[in-house]
């Protein structure tokens, strides 16, 4: 019993070393604030520091204010070719079909992330300044499609357009003639591009063309000769300039963080029947839609040699090189695009092209597995060109420099290289790990899962962080089209005007033909030719 | 003061705690100074038990603010308990709650990994540090234990 009450004494009498024990872990806190100090805040002002000392920009970027004219200049918009890209120009014009619209509010009340994302991008769309007023397709569904969308359509704003003047138009000829017509967009196939654009150009349209701008050198030519003495505002769909990672690219390569950049490899990799072109079939395995009586054949082959009608080139004419420039037309064009945005270094000096039809055996010309070296030997630098449509493991675009490497997608990361002599002294110094990108954008890896800091990279790396989350995000042909629309308004030049088209375009057809040809091809400067 | 553990189990045990602690104040402190930090993007990748109710607080920017907050000071609590040993039996059991909605969130198996991962780890460590509390031994729990045995 007297034991147990000094016990309890004991247990209630606060000495020395209960203090001491009590308040034994306290100091772990000072560990800790000395530790989140060296491993977050220093570690973020010597990223600061190293991206200032370089010369990088750290701010996020911000849209340029708009110089759309509310109240100015009504542009009165054509549209040749509804089919497939047709409609997704219209949506980025600010038009949606209806059906697309409500769709997307159903699918969005259903939580459909996809289908948010789609709306939203739409929805942070500025109305533009436009009113389709004529819609030319050779067939009949496709055309009512577009005559849908240009009356009924729905605008980002939510309202429909209410707009019962759109005229369907049979030809290309009688759209551009027409006086309710200022500027035309051409989605038709590639085929049709050249005669188009020098048509419109003749009657005083603006002219926004999808890519490939011509199948020919002499086509080329003589649009860029028409253009040029024009008065009218060219843009060509090479949309992708429009991605902030370009510029930001852009910046990186004139700050020479690179240091001098040799080598650009970039590369396509797919593999579906749709992603070879094969697409007149529905997933059931039907037959897609169109006729001889529903579409005007004999207009969609135009100056091409005289066939039946014939469902497979009609849904999958980039196959044929009557038709089109293969892959060097339809994927390698964005990407030679890409590297004159960012290098400037327009027409290569000479290209050799090689490839097969190694694994799509149904007809075609195009190859499915092709590569290509472009060699700017007067900058010092070549572009290596490959694409498979037959794998889809995921190859990127890499800009490579003698001080660091630089690839750029939808996002950009700069990796210093181990030996970089720019850096030496940075790497010596631990201020620079080759092991870690020195820069990404968009800055957007957080710490997602709440709890660990390792899955944060692994979500990253997985690529399942979603950018449009608490930000804007925009469409960048909506962006291409917008500043089309802007400088018919203003005036000014386009980002893709006919001189840019024309280099990009060049390179295309040197790419193509030295396939076709099978042998390399050169660049006469002086004589503006292909040799 | 009676300690029921040799000095070997209570050190390892101590230490397990304030490790423990130490992670959860780092991840509350790291998202209290980061402004652009939310749980709504992991919410958005919810795909197992309750995701809709996690998609919702995901979407519902009032409710999803509440949780951002609840998120950042119950980390930085629960950490503070744990280093401390104050209230540290009450901090584990909600440290182990968290860790838990964070597993059913998002649960490894639901993307072809194994079920058990970091956090579930974690989730039993802060078990065991509540059912083998040592606060009362080394923290602030020690001291408070004694007050109210005075007073009581």
């Amino acid at each position: 019993m007297d034991n147990e009450t000094n016990k309890n004494k004991s247990e209630t009498k606060l000495t020395r070393r209960d203090i001491l024990k009590g308040f034994g872990s306290v100091p772990i806190l000072g560990i800790f604030a000395y530790d989140f100090w060296k491993t977050k805040l220093l570690s973020k002002a010597k990223e600061k520091a190293l991206h200032v000392n370089l010369g990088i920009n750290d701010a996020p970027s911000i849209l340029p204010k708009t110089t759309l004219k509310k109240n100015g200049q009504l542009v009165r918009v054509g549209i040749a070719g509804v089919g497939r890209r047709g409609p997704y120009l219209l949506k980025a014009l600010g038009l949606v079909q209806k059906s697309w619209y409500d769709e997307h509010v159903k699918l969005a009340k259903q939580n459909d992330q996809a289908a948010i994302r789609r709306l939203q991008t739409f929805q942070n769309q500025e109305v533009l300044n436009i009113q389709v007023t004529g819609v030319c397709d050779v067939f009949d569904l496709h055309a009512d499609a577009g005559l849908d969308i240009a009356e009924n359509g729905i605008q980002p704003n939510g309202e429909p357009v209410n707009f019962k003047n759109v005229k369907r138009f049979r030809t290309f000829k009688e759209m551009v003639a027409s006086p309710d017509i200022d500027a035309v967009i051409i989605a038709t196939p590639d085929f049709h591009h050249a005669e188009m654009v020098i048509d419109a150009v003749k009657e005083g349209k603006h002219v926004y063309c999808e890519k490939g701008l011509t199948i020919t050198e002499d086509e080329l030519e003589e649009v860029y000769k028409t253009v040029k003495n024009s008065n009218i505002v060219f843009q060509l769909g090479h949309q992708n300039s429009k991605n902030e990672t370009f510029k930001k690219a852009k910046e990186i390569i004139e700050k020479g963080i690179l240091g001098k950049v040799t080598l650009v490899e970039t590369t396509t990799n797919r593999n579906t029947k749709h992603g070879a072109w094969v697409r007149h079939l529905n997933p059931d395995g039907s037959l897609k839609p169109g006729s001889a009586d529903s579409i005007d054949w004999n207009q969609w082959l135009g100056n091409t040699k005289k066939i039946p009608f014939n469902q497979e080139v009609y849904y999958g004419w980039p196959r044929w090189f009557e038709y089109d420039t293969g892959l060097g037309g339809q994927l390698f064009s964005h990407e030679i695009d890409a590297v004159n945005q960012i290098l400037g270094f327009g027409i290569p000096k000479k290209v050799v092209s090689s490839g097969g039809i190694y694994f799509h055996k149904e007809p075609r010309d195009m190859p499915d597995t092709f590569h290509s070296v472009l060699e700017f030997s007067d900058r010092e630098f070549s572009v290596i060109y490959s694409a498979s449509l037959a794998n889809s493991r995921f190859r990127g675009r890499v800009f490579m420099g003698s001080d660091a490497s630089m690839v750029v997608g939808n996002e950009l990361s700069v990796i210093v290289n181990g030996d970089s002599p720019q850096f030496k002294d940075k790497i010596e110094n631990g201020l620079i790990d080759p092991s870690i990108p020195l820069y990404t954008y968009p800055k957007q890896i957080q710490n997602i899962d709440g709890i660990t800091s390792a899955s944060e990279k692994y979500y990253a790396q997985r690529g399942l962080i979603d950018t449009s989350i608490g930000g804007k995000n925009l469409d960048v042909t909506y962006l291409h089209m917008k500043e089309w629309i802007e400088v018919i308004q203003n005036g000014g030049t386009t980002g893709c005007n006919i001189d840019k088209a024309f280099d990009d375009t060049m390179s295309v057809l040197m790419v193509h033909n030295s396939y076709v040809e099978n042998k390399p091809l050169e660049w006469d400067p002086i004589k503006r030719k292909i040799i | 003061m009676s300690n029921k553990y040799s000095t070997v189990q209570t050190t390892t045990l101590t230490i397990l705690r304030l490790f423990v602690g130490y992670h959860f104040l780092y991840e509350g402190v790291d998202k209290l100074l980061d402004p652009k930090w939310t749980a709504g993007s992991f919410l958005f990748q919810a795909n197992w038990l309750f995701q809709d109710i996690f998609h919702f607080i995901a979407e519902t920017p009032s409710v999803l603010k509440v949780i951002d907050a609840m998120n950042i000071y119950g980390l930085i609590l629960i950490g503070l308990g744990l280093i401390l040993g104050l209230c540290s039996k009450t901090a584990a059991y909600f440290g182990a709650l968290l860790l838990l909605f964070y597993y059913i969130a998002i649960p490894p198996f639901m993307n072809y990994q194994l079920f058990i991962d970091k956090n579930i780890i974690e989730l039993l460590a802060l078990l065991i540090i509540a059912l083998f509390n040592t606060s009362e031994i080394i923290g602030l729990d020690r001291i408070v234990k004694m007050k109210r045995n005075k007073n009581g």
